[in-house]
């Protein structure tokens, strides 16, 4: 949010109220750098139950053991006016020390990964082999009967690879939610 | 731009370090900090650190009746001398005691550090006697908190705690400290550099913000101030930049609750407060003006009344320190993310260099006076039976000369006195603005005296909600601390009452306290002086006699007891649609109904 902009497009009668129900929910993935602090996550998750935003996905780890930073990425929903809410309180946590709208970052990177187990035999055995080989899904525990695949890729890729698994006997699903980086040698 | 960086840190540099127990450390950081006055109750898990308290005399210390009692005293201690507030009580029912100040302390942005003792580190998570997650249950309701789990971080948090809670937009810390954290020896470091690298607050507003509000600022031809509690914890600078900028332009001021005293009550601008139980003309002015310049407030519920309906046809400038507040509720023109000192100074400098002329305010000006001519505030006065707006009158002009301080409970009164004590001063008005917490005013009336000695320090009353922190009048006796609560005893809880009223057919269900308490001798009994009146005509008497009382004094004040609060903006109205005379009990609607 920039704070010196005056909101364009002001009429005469320029009051912006925030009537929620015309704007359409958006999704955001949003990074987030903190303290490697005790609690830390307990106050982010806190936020978002507390406040009632959604959370679709969330993970996190220290990424640098050195400064006890630790980067979280979340994937929400909201309007634009609460998905704006959600940036500003998450800077208010203290230990926040910074927050990244990946989804609005032309340099933003999405992936996930994705445990599969296929149970089959015959045809549908073989079928399962093929789609995962289109999706460079690697096999990392085979039997006579079942396979684990590991597929990494954009989530709707992920979602996209499970439904074709369904109707050749998907058994369960294990999915890490998305983590998230920007391209380039900048860092952060 | 999509990534927001907070400022870098500042490097620390260490005073040489010196050996303690971790009890010491927290006194010896309490009196580095330059903390005198601290509010507190023992027991099991703070042995050790009231142990450090023994004998020495840097910092006094006011022993309450009651955790909460503790809590609300510092947080009038710290809303009137604007230094940071402190309170020491034990874990497990210590703690969860503080839950409800603390809980204050957050909505109404007061800087507090709560040191809780915690049990042993080995006994955490074992259901110990006296165990409760402290930081769990107090980590939705602080602005920030601790758990201590090596001695030789001891100093740095608390430094930090400090740091942090008196920061940007302030509020209360909690720091957790085992018991054996107590007993522990570790280093004492001093609190030079001592920040929190990750919150660094923007203090100064962005030159581009500034010169779109000037541009504003300098066409607005029904131009009004809506000012906040954010002017009264800027600290005193902040207010003398408001009355400047307002000599400067003209514009008339209104405030909220939180906000009273930052503008002068006897200055012909100002409005009087807005809001549900705000004045006619200041909630007509807020409906109708065409810039509306927002200083440290937050836009309310209780301010703003129906909020699709909320100043229609205004542009709108916000200053806050915390920028989630800007556009949370309404949509503003132009944020401005700044302390409202310097914002405030910023816009002086401003609108002088542009030189402009600024548009004729005469007829905002007699449109305003209209609205005054409606004289809201005005009641039908009695000679049997005392007015409760009458006694709050009396009050305020047999108390107005001298170096007075006002708490409040919450209810009927405490609006009633923000109508008609008027203040010409910041930090001389204590209330419980966002929580609405019943219980606040005595306690934090103690905090206040024990800051300001000298000074007239009244609670002004119900009869329900003295009752919920009755017993920290033992507090003020024996710590000779000469509070007077000023009890306007209308036998029901008003509030309640209005509201049946008004919403529920006239259905009394539970307002009204059967049983009574005898309150002079229940003063006598708590070792304060009773005072009892119910005659318009020896009103003036009594208070002259509770001010002249050396002692704490306990006045039951026999007001009237269906007096209506009024005016009013029924919940789901507009600001322009204020109940005057009376209620008849159609005022709201359906959905109305549903709101608090
Ligand atoms: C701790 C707490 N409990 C309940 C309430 C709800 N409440 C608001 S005002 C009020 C009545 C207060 O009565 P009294 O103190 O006699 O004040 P009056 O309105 O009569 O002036 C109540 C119960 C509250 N604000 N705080
Ligand atoms: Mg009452």
């Amino acid at each position: 949010m920039s704070d010196a902009s005056t909101k364009p497009g002001a009429g005469p009668k320029s009051a912006y109220f925030l009537s929620h129900s015309d704007e359409s929910v958006e999704r955001r993935t949003l990074a987030v750098l903190v303290d490697n602090e005790p609690g830390v996550l307990a106050r982010v998750v806190g936020l978002f139950s507390g406040r009632g935003y959604n959370i679709d996905s969330l993970t996190v780890a220290e990424v640098d053991a050195s400064q006890h930073r630790s980067r979280i990425t979340i994937v929400t929903q909201g309007t634009p006016h609460i998905l704006e809410q959600i940036e500003a309180q998450l800077l208010r946590i203290v230990p926040v020390a910074e927050v990244i709208d990946i989804t609005n970052s032309k340099s933003g990177i999405e992936r996930e990964l994705a445990l599969v187990k296929v149970a089959g035999t015959g045809e549908k055995r073989v079928e399962a082999l093929r789609i995962a080989e289109i999706f460079r899904a690697r096999v990392i525990d085979t039997t006579n009967e079942s396979f684990i695949f590991e597929a990494t890729g954009a989530s709707e890729k992920l979602t996209q690879f499970i439904d074709l698994m369904r109707p050749l006997g998907l058994v369960e699903v294990s999915r890490t939610g998305v983590l998230s980086i920007q391209r380039g040698k900048e860092k952060g | 731009m999509n990534t927001r960086t907070k400022a870098k840190p500042a490097a620390s540099e260490d005073a040489a370090p010196r050996t303690m127990s971790g009890a010491q450390i927290v006194v010896e950081a309490l009196r580095e900090q330059g903390v005198s006055v601290m509010f507190g109750y023992p027991g099991g898990a703070v042995l050790p650190i009231y142990d450090a308290l023994y004998g020495q005399d840097t910092i006094r210390h006011i022993l309450v009746r009651h955790e909460q009692g503790a809590g609300h005293a510092a947080e009038g201690y710290a809303r009137s001398t604007g230094q940071c507030g402190v309170a020491l009580v034990t874990s497990g029912p210590g703690a969860t005691n503080m839950v409800t100040p603390i809980t204050d302390a957050l909505m109404d942005s007061i800087p507090m550090v709560v040191i809780t003792g915690q049990v042993p580190t080995h006994l955490i998570g074992t259901d110990a006697f006296q165990e409760c997650d402290t930081t769990g249950i107090t980590r939705s309701c602080a602005k920030h908190n601790y758990l201590v789990t090596d001695v030789n971080q001891l100093a740095r948090i608390m430094h930090e705690a400090f740091y942090v809670a008196t920061a940007g937009r302030p509020g209360p810390v909690v720091i957790d400290i085992p018991k054996d954290i107590q007993f522990a020896t570790g280093q004492y470091i001093g609190k030079a550099g001592i920040t929190k690298p990750t919150y660094v607050p923007q203090r100064t507003p962005k030159a581009e913000a500034i010169k779109a509000a000037a541009d504003l600022m300098t066409r607005a031809s029904r131009p009004i101030f809506y000012t906040g509690g954010g002017v009264i914890n800027s600290g005193p600078r902040a207010a003398e930049k408001l009355r400047e900028l307002q000599a400067l332009t003209g514009f008339p001021v209104t405030s909220t609750l939180m906000g009273l005293g930052a503008f002068p009550a006897s200055h012909p601008d100002w409005l009087g407060m807005l809001g549900m139980h705000g004045s006619f003309e200041a909630n007509n002015a807020m409906h109708d003006c065409d810039l509306m310049i927002c200083v440290g407030a937050r836009f309310d519920d209780r301010v703003t009344g129906r909020i699709d309906a909320f100043s229609p046809d205004s542009k709108k400038i916000h200053i806050d320190i915390d920028a989630s507040s800007i556009n949370k509720i309404v949509r503003v023109d132009v944020p401005v993310v700044a302390d409202c000192a310097e914002a405030l100074d910023a816009l002086i400098t401003e609108i002088k260099a542009l030189k402009r002329q600024l548009p004729d305010l005469t007829a905002w000006h007699s449109q305003i006076d209209g609205w005054r001519a409606r004289r809201c505030f005005s009641y039908k006065n009695s000679s049997d039976v005392i007015k409760p707006q009458y006694a709050v009158e009396r009050l305020y002009a047999l108390t107005k000369d001298r170096k007075t301080y006002i708490t409040t409970e919450v209810g009927q009164h405490q609006m009633w006195a923000a109508q008609f004590y008027h203040f010409e001063e910041p930090n001389r008005w204590m209330t419980s603005g966002g929580l609405g917490t019943m219980g606040y005013g005595l306690p934090a009336a103690v905090g206040v005296q024990a800051a300001h000695p000298d000074a007239l320090v009244i609670d002004i009353a119900g009869e329900a909600s003295i009752q919920m922190m009755m017993q920290e009048l033992s507090t003020a006796v024996q710590h000779k601390l000469p509070v007077k609560v000023f009890i306007l005893n209308n036998e029901w809880m008003g509030m309640v009452r209005q509201w049946q009223e008004l919403l529920h057919g006239e259905r009394y269900s539970h307002s009204y306290s059967e049983s009574l308490p005898d309150f002079v001798m229940l003063a006598k009994a708590l070792g304060g002086h009773g005072i009892r009146c119910d005659k318009p005509d020896e009103l003036d008497a009594r208070i002259q006699e509770m001010i002249d009382h050396p002692g704490p004094v306990l006045f039951d004040c026999r007001v009237e007891r269906a007096e209506n609060c009024l005016p009013m903006i029924p919940s789901g109205s507009a600001h322009n649609q204020m109940i005057l005379g009376e209620i008849t009990g159609n005022e709201i609607g359906e959905a109305g109904r549903r709101l608090v």
